[in-house]
C-alpha cells in the first residue's frame, strides 16, 4: 500500500464529524428573549424605508440614556421580520403588515408579535425632471407596472420607451406597491429591480424616460434630481401631490402605517425606546426626517 | 502525529466543499417532494407573486450564461494579448511592472467595481447604444471582464512561458519572425494552459455577485439580447435569501439555484484542471 492509507482513518474521522455536524435537524427554535439584555442594549433590524427615521430615533435616545446602545440596520421588512423570528433582533421597523406566512410562522414558535403604529409615509412617484408627463392615476401605473403600457405615448408623452424601476422583492415598499397599486397582479419582467431606494434616485436621475417609486422622505430630498408625480385616485378625482397634509388627511392615496415590531409585549429598554419615537421629540424627528407624524 | 495534523489541515477545504454541498442539499431537499423540480421548468421566476408563484429557473440561468459568455468574449482578447506581450516581447523590467498591476486589479474589491460600474460604465453603455437604461447585461460583463482578466494573463503567461525554449530556437532558425513564431508555435503549443486560464476566469465570472446586482438591473426576464436588462443567479440569491422566511418553497428553491450554481462552477473548474493537467503532461 502506498502512503496515502495511513491517512484513510483521518479522513474517516473527519467525515464522521462532518455528518454528526448534520445529523439531527435541531432549529433554534428558541429564540433570544425579545428584551434587551441587562446592558440596555437594543438592536433594531428592517426597513431601508425606515432607516433614516430610526436612526435618528437612535442618536436621540442614545444621547438621553447615558450607556444605552442602539444598533440599527437595514435590509428590507421581510429581512427585519425573519431576524425577529430567529430571535436575532429586539425590534424589527417594517414598513408593512406581517403577511399570512410570517403571521403562521410566528404562530409555530409561540411568538406574539406586537405591531405599534410610529409614523407614516407615503409611496412617491418619480421621474426625471425632462419628462413632460404632469400627473398618473392609479390605474396607469398599474399599467406602467404590470408591462400593459411600454412606450411614453400610451400615456400622452413622447414615443419612447418606459424604463420601470423597481425595488428588490425583499422591500417592504416593493410589496406595498404590490398589493396597493397593482392590486396583487404581477410585476413585468422588465421591471428592473435595483437593490436600493438611492439605486432608484440615481438611473431616475440619469434616464429621461424611467419611472420609480421611492418613500417621500427619500423623494424630497432627491427633488432637485428628481420630478415627484401627483397622483390621482381614478380618472375623475384631482391629482394629489404627496405632502405631509395630504398624507395625514388621507387625501393621498398611496401611503401607509410605519411600524416598530416587538415579539411580546415591549418592556424594559425596548419598551422605553418605543415610548421616545412616540414622543413629542420622537415626531419632531419624524417630521424632520420627512415621514408623517401619527398623532 | 505531525503527519496526521498537517493532512487534516490540507484536506480541510475538501471538506468544507463537502458541507457546503451537504448543506445545500439539507435545506433545498423538501423542495423535491412540494413542488417538485418540474417547477424549475416553469418559464418565469416570479417567487413573490401574489397570484400564482413560479420558480422557473430559465430566466436566471440565460441571464448568468448571457452576462458570462460576454464577459469571457470581451476578456479573451485582453487576456490572451497580455500574456503573450508579457511573457514574449515586454522586457524584464516592463514585466517587473505589469504583473504586480494585473494582480492588483484581481484585489479590486467587487462592489468597489460594482459601484465604478453604475457611476462609469452604466452611462457610458447607455450613450454608446442610445438605450434608454444603461443597466444591461453588457454593463456587467464589462466589470466582469475586468475580473477575469488577471486571471486569465496570470495562468496564461505561466502557460506561455513552460513553452520549452527549443520550440522557439527552432521557429526562429526556420525562418519564422518574431510575430509569426508566437501565433504559429508558442501560443499554439500553450493553447491547453490558455484554455484552463479562459475556463478558470469564467468560474470566478460566474459566481460574482456584487457588480452585477448593482449594473445589471435584476429584471427577471428570459433574453439573450446583450442591451437588455438580466437577472442573474448570484444577484438572485443576494437580493432574495435575506427576507425569505425560513424554510419556505422560496427559501427551498434559492437553495436549488445555489446548487446549479455551485455545479456549474464545480465543472468549469474540474474541466479547467484536466485541461492543465493534460497540457503539463504534454
Amino acid at each position: 500500500m502506498n502512503r496515502y492509507s495511513t491517512h484513510i482513518p483521518v479522513y474517516a474521522l473527519a467525515l464522521t464529524l462532518a455528518a454528526l455536524g448534520c445529523g439531527p435537524k435541531q432549529r433554534s427554535s428558541a429564540p433570544a428573549s425579545p428584551a434587551a439584555d441587562s446592558s440596555g442594549a437594543i438592536t433594531i433590524k428592517g426597513s431601508d424605508t425606515m432607516l433614516h427615521l430610526v436612526t435618528a430615533w437612535a442618536d436621540a435616545y442614545m444621547k438621553s440614556n447615558a450607556g444605552a446602545t442602539v444598533s440599527v440596520t437595514g435590509g428590507g421588512s421581510g429581512t427585519g421580520i425573519a431576524s425577529l423570528l430567529n430571535g436575532t433582533t429586539s425590534i424589527c421597523a417594517s414598513s408593512r403588515d406581517l403577511n399570512e406566512e410570517e403571521q403562521r410562522l410566528a404562530a409555530d414558535k409561540g411568538l406574539q408579535l406586537h405591531p405599534v403604529v410610529v409614523a407614516r409615509d407615503a409611496i412617491t412617484i418619480v421621474v426625471h425632471p425632462a419628462n413632460p408627463i404632469g400627473e398618473l392615476t392609479i390605474e396607469q401605473l398599474k399599467k406602467i407596472y404590470t408591462g400593459a403600457y411600454t412606450t411614453w405615448d400610451q400615456l400622452g408623452g413622447p414615443a419612447e420607451p418606459i424604463v420601470v424601476l423597481s425595488r428588490e422583492s425583499s422591500s417592504g415598499t416593493y410589496m406595498f406597491f404590490l398589493e396597493h397599486v397593482l392590486e396583487k397582479e404581477d410585476f413585468s419582467a422588465n421591471a428592473m429591480l435595483l437593490p436600493a431606494t438611492s439605486a432608484i434616485i440615481q438611473s431616475v436621475a440619469d434616464s429621461p424616460w424611467a419611472i420609480g417609486y421611492v418613500g417621500l422622505g427619500y423623494a424630497e430630498e432627491a427633488a432637485q434630481k428628481v420630478k415627484i408625480l401627483p397622483v390621482k385616485k381614478d380618472a375623475q378625482s384631482a391629482a394629489i401631490m404627496p405632502t405631509v397634509g395630504t398624507v395625514t388627511s388621507g387625501e393621498y392615496s398611496i401611503a401607509r402605517p410605519l411600524l416598530l415590531v416587538t415579539a411580546g409585549e415591549p418592556a424594559g429598554a425596548i419598551k422605553a425606546f418605543i415610548d421616545s419615537c412616540l414622543s413629542a421629540d420622537g415626531q419632531k424627528l419624524v417630521a424632520e426626517t420627512g415621514y408623517v407624524t401619527v398623532n | 502525529m505531525v503527519a496526521c495534523t498537517l493532512v487534516v489541515c490540507a484536506s480541510t477545504s475538501i471538506l468544507i466543499v463537502l458541507l457546503i454541498f451537504l448543506f445545500l442539499l439539507r435545506e433545498a431537499q423538501p423542495f423535491l417532494r412540494s413542488p417538485g423540480l418540474a417547477a424549475f421548468f416553469s418559464a418565469e421566476w416570479k417567487p413573490k407573486s401574489m397570484q400564482q408563484v413560479s420558480f422557473g429557473l430559465l430566466p436566471l440561468v440565460t441571464g448568468s450564461l448571457l452576462v458570462t459568455a460576454l464577459a469571457t468574449l470581451i476578456a479573451i482578447p485582453f487576456g490572451v494579448c497580455g500574456a503573450v506581450y508579457i511573457a514574449e516581447i515586454a522586457g524584464p523590467r516592463e514585466r517587473e511592472v505589469l504583473k504586480p498591476f494585473v494582480e492588483l486589479v484581481a484585489a479590486i474589491p467587487s462592489v468597489v467595481l460594482g459601484f465604478f460600474g453604475l457611476v462609469v460604465v452604466a452611462p457610458a453603455v447607455k450613450g454608446t447604444f442610445s438605450l434608454p437604461s444603461g443597466l444591461t447585461a453588457l454593463t456587467g460583463a464589462f466589470l466582469l471582464a475586468l475580473m477575469a482578466v488577471p486571471t486569465i494573463i496570470t495562468i496564461s503567461e505561466d502557460a506561455i512561458r513552460s513553452v520549452p525554449k527549443a520550440y522557439k530556437d527552432a521557429s526562429l532558425a526556420l525562418g519564422a519572425n518574431r510575430v509569426q513564431t508566437i501565433w504559429k508555435v508558442i501560443v499554439p503549443a500553450a493553447l491547453s494552459g490558455i484554455i484552463a486560464s479562459i475556463m478558470l476566469g469564467m468560474g470566478r465570472v460566474i459566481g460574482e455577485t456584487m457588480a452585477v446586482i448593482m449594473v445589471t438591473g435584476n429584471a427577471p426576464k428570459t433574453t439573450l439580447s446583450p442591451v437588455s436588462s438580466v437577472r442573474t443567479m448570484t444577484a438572485t440569491i443576494a437580493a432574495e435569501l435575506g427576507e425569505v422566511p425560513f424554510g419556505s418553497e422560496h427559501y427551498q428553491a434559492l437553495f436549488w439555484v445555489g446548487i446549479v450554481l455551485l455545479i456549474a462552477t464545480f465543472f468549469l473548474n474540474l474541466v479547467a484542471m484536466r485541461v492543465l493537467k493534460a497540457y503539463r503532461r504534454a
